[in-house]
């Protein structure tokens, strides 16, 4: 018994050993440490074509955005971090407003529109997603649907309401939304809401699988998670619909990259968030396989299929404001009961 | 009753032999740090963190936590000890096989499995569309509080199954057979003498089952049914508001320090100790007769509802999965790292958890009661809270090891040594203290004695209590994302992977592997031993 039990320790930290060798071993000259909100599959052959190009090695930590942003923080001086790459852009205004990015060459950050990045410099979108509504086709048609995201407080649309109101993109369209229609409008909307018996969904990809199922009709997410979902199951019967232009409904929100100001490696560190922002990585986060984000880098098209981000505008909203306006946002879900 | 058990156990003014003492406080000491951690968070808040824990908030989030608790640990044992006495007990046709089944539902991880309830019972899921054609219109919608506690239920009735079916076999069957001479009927026997002779393992197991239900966030969060956890999860991802969080968290471990001290009174009822391993003489079956169908119509609920279904809902993943978007292959490496990672994590807490339990059970003192109280906390943290902890530590005091495997080991092992500690404790209780000291009498020193003589009587209970280790540590998610040495996948890794932008097909294949896996293993550590040990074959 104690012998077996012996050998089983031996052979279990060999194989550990041997493990932890392979994942760790070839340290090339240069390498880099990508903390990675943005997951695997859609980004894994970004990753693959930047070592190709440039024979740097990179390490990276997936995780959920909000995690490893967490992470960043409680590390503090010593992240073994070289860039921080986000889903949601007030994640990274967060992380920055606790001093943990570094500043942004002008050239880097010019290169996308500047509603993308921040006037201080510290992240930079990296590929721009629109909020919509999602619709389950064997309910409604188009027409069917509100004009705007206000309409969703009507009567019309008790019990049909799908959200997810912990995820980061419903918090920021509902900021944006505050900072432009006063606290008391967007409250109102809130408790409009509640009296509809909305529901309520962990993510956005839950939010789509609710309306696919038939579980709600619509639901508040961000675009793309469909063609992730469609890929997966092509007869899901959903479609995206967006509202009128200028509704906040729209809002175009952005993936971003920031460089962790502990790096020492900042200089290869600029590297990589310039090429995220290659016509050749654009290329990749546009139109990869499952991807369906806008590009933000003039040249490069979208996926087929979508509609032109100047004809879905948003409202006008600077997404660096985030870190300020999502405070208000959250404790005002906390008031109304969206979140607890 | 108790007092006299209390009485029996307890022998004033013996100290405890030290090794035992200085194990214990170190492995209560690497509980602490999660603890100590948050309790530094929770004092650093500002009146903006304060702001985001309302009062009426936080005290509706721990009513809440605490009535899914409550209704969960009632519902396992409905489940679990009806389950554990027939697959032990009786000439259930097909007992190995239930008894095996009965485990499983422990590797599948809790999100998968409340996945695949959605599925199967949404408006236009699965079953709907197997049921449409018998006039089935609409299925009850598992939601909210009632769906959380049917998957939770599901993820943690093998704790009771396990633990329970642990202590009936420990059950001296000499008491029983004298109560049985003694004319009890068969009913009364199991009232008067089984029942309490289980108590300790059903303590053990409800605690079990509590923390687990306090540390969820895959299934209440899926559900739509908020809990502390959930509470925690929303702080961290809305504004970094990590001094929140712990606030939040620090009020989840006095709600599970509340379980620990409710269920440790409960722990000990009759007295009713074993004498011998029980190999000695094999105790014979109760023949079931007519009543097996019965009992086979609620085995076959229990593992079709709980196993069966989501498996079910897994292959059907992986069959309708549109091949061209990449049928995940089946990931050996990875299903190598959880294997040894999840068996070294089984085998150190295993170890580790043996002085406490020891000295909890032989010398119970104020000292030795909280060492052990201390070591169940962290296991009702959610997990992020403890890996964001060694996050902490590891990056700002333990730098050559932040990043290493030796981390995350002890990131498990925090997490998950209280599986091991409450089987092992409620297997000790069920030995007589007198044993112990009749090796002494006999000249043995007192660690000699309690390793040669108590421990072989308790080998089922740390053998389970090892199993019950694995199976939570190879489904693991939250801190492995964090702690794991960059590139070491796992099979929960290559899950998450998958669920993340909603691919399940690609799921399917390594939460199938996780159950590939983890079923010789469950069958080694725990199932063939306790045959061999006092079963009924």
């Amino acid at each position: 018994m104690r012998r077996t039990l012996v050998t089983l320790v031996g052979a279990l930290v060999a194989a550990l050993a041997l493990a932890a060798g392979a994942a760790t071993a070839p340290t090339q000259t240069t390498s880099l440490t990508i903390y990675s909100g943005r997951e695997e599959q859609l980004v894994a052959p970004i990753m693959d074509r930047f070592t190709k190009e440039t024979g740097i090695e990179l390490k990276v930590r997936y995780a959920s955005s909000s995690a490893l942003a967490t992470a960043l923080v409680e590390e503090g001086g010593n992240s073994p971090a070289d860039v921080f790459w986000s889903q949601e852009p007030g994640l990274l205004g967060l992380v920055a407003a606790r001093g943990l990015l570094a500043r942004l060459p002008q050239a880097t950050v010019g290169k996308v529109p500047s509603r993308f990045s921040t006037r201080s410099r510290r992240w930079v979108g990296t590929s721009g997603r629109s909020r919509v509504l999602v619709y389950n086709t064997d309910e409604l048609r188009p027409n069917d649907l509100p004009a705007s995201v206000w309409g969703l407080s009507g009567a019309k649309w008790k019990g049909k309401i799908g959200i997810a109101p912990t995820n980061a993109s419903f918090q920021a369209f509902l900021a944006a939304t505050i900072h432009l229609f006063g606290e008391s409008r967007v409250r109102a909307w809130l408790e409009g809401l509640k009296a509809n018996d909305v529901r309520f969904y962990p993510n956005n990809t839950t939010v789509v699988q609710a309306v696919g199922r038939g579980d709600v009709e619509v639901g508040l997410v961000n675009h793309y998670y469909l063609y992730n979902l469609l890929a997966d199951t092509p007869t899901l019967p959903v479609k995206n619909y967006w509202f009128r232009d200028g509704d906040p409904g729209n809002l175009v929100l952005a993936a971003g990259a920031g460089i962790v100001a502990a790096s020492e490696k900042s200089a290869t560190a600029r590297r990589f968030v310039d090429f995220l922002l290659s016509k050749t990585a654009q290329r990749l986060i546009a139109r990869g396989r499952g991807a369906a984000e806008y590009p933000l880098v003039k040249g490069v098209p979208r996926r087929p299929g979508l509609p032109a981000l100047n004809t879905i505008e948003g409202p006008r909203y600077n997404l660096g404001r985030l870190s300020v306006d999502l405070a208000p946002a959250v404790r005002m879900l906390l008031d109304e009961g969206f979140i607890k | 009753m108790s007092g006299r058990a209390a009485a029996a156990a307890a022998t004033p003014g013996r100290r405890a032999p030290w090794p035992l003492v200085v194990v214990a406080a170190v492995v209560a000491l690497g509980a602490l740090l999660p603890l100590a951690y948050l309790t530094v968070r929770a004092f650093s808040a500002d009146e903006g963190a304060r702001a985001l824990v309302p009062l009426r908030t936080t005290l509706d989030l721990t009513w809440d936590t605490a009535i899914l608790a409550l209704g969960v640990v009632a519902a396992t044992l409905v489940v679990g000890l009806p389950f554990a006495w027939l697959v032990v007990r009786t000439d259930l046709p097909g007992r190995r096989l239930w008894g095996l089944a009965g485990s499983l539902p422990l590797v599948i991880p809790s999100f998968v499995a409340a996945l695949a309830l959605l599925s199967a019972f949404a408006p236009r899921g699965l079953l709907q569309e197997v049921l449409e054609p018998l006039g089935v219109e609409r299925l009850p919608e598992i939601r909210g509080y009632w769906g959380s506690l049917v998957a939770l239920t599901l993820a943690t009735y093998p704790y009771v199954y396990l633990l329970a079916a642990s202590g009936l076999r420990s059950v001296d069957p000499s008491a029983e057979d004298a109560a049985r001479s003694l004319g009890a009927g068969r009913v009364r026997v199991f009232a008067l003498v089984t029942l309490p002779a289980l108590r300790p393992s059903l303590a053990a197991a409800s605690m079990l089952v509590g923390l687990y239900v306090l540390s969820d966030f895959g299934v209440v969060s899926l559900m739509g049914y908020s809990t502390l956890t959930t509470g925690i999860y929303a702080r961290y991802e809305s504004l970094l508001a990590l001094e929140s969080a712990a606030i939040l968290a620090l009020v989840l471990v006095a709600l599970a320090l509340g379980l620990v001290l409710v269920v440790s009174r409960f722990r000990l009822g009759g007295a009713i100790y074993r004498s011998t391993p029980g190999a000695g003489r094999p105790v014979a079956p109760v023949r079931l007769g007519a009543w097996r169908w019965p009992a086979l119509a609620f085995c076959t609920t229990v593992i079709g509802f709980f196993l069966v279904l989501p498996i079910g809902v897994l292959l059907w993943w992986a069959v309708t999965a549109d091949p061209i978007t990449g049928r995940a292959e089946v990931a050996w490496t990875s299903a190598l790292h959880s294997a040894s990672m999840a068996g070294l994590t089984a085998i150190v807490a295993a170890a580790l958890v043996l002085p406490a339990a020891i000295l909890a059970w032989r010398y119970p003192s104020p000292v030795s009661r909280w060492l052990e109280r201390i070591t169940l906390l962290p296991s009702a943290l959610p997990g992020i809270a403890v890996a964001l902890a060694l996050v902490f530590l590891g990056a700002r005091v333990g730098a050559p090891l932040y990043g290493s495997l030796g981390l995350l080991l002890a990131a498990y092992v925090i997490r998950f040594m209280p599986y091991g500690l409450a089987s092992t404790r409620a297997s000790l209780d069920a030995v007589s203290p007198r044993l112990e000291e009749a090796a002494r009498s006999l000249g043995r020193r007192p660690l000699n004695a309690t390793f040669s003589v108590v421990l072989p009587l308790t080998r089922s209970g740390i053998l389970a209590g090892a199993a019950l280790v694995f199976l939570s540590t190879i489904k693991e998610l939250p801190a492995t994302l964090l702690l794991k040495p960059i590139g070491f996948e796992t099979l929960a890794t290559e899950i998450w992977r998958g669920t993340a932008i909603g691919a399940y097909s690609a799921v399917a294949p390594s939460a199938l592997l996780l159950i590939a896996i983890a079923t010789p293993l469950v069958y080694a550590l725990s199932w063939r031993n306790a045959w061999e040990l006092g079963a009924a074959d």
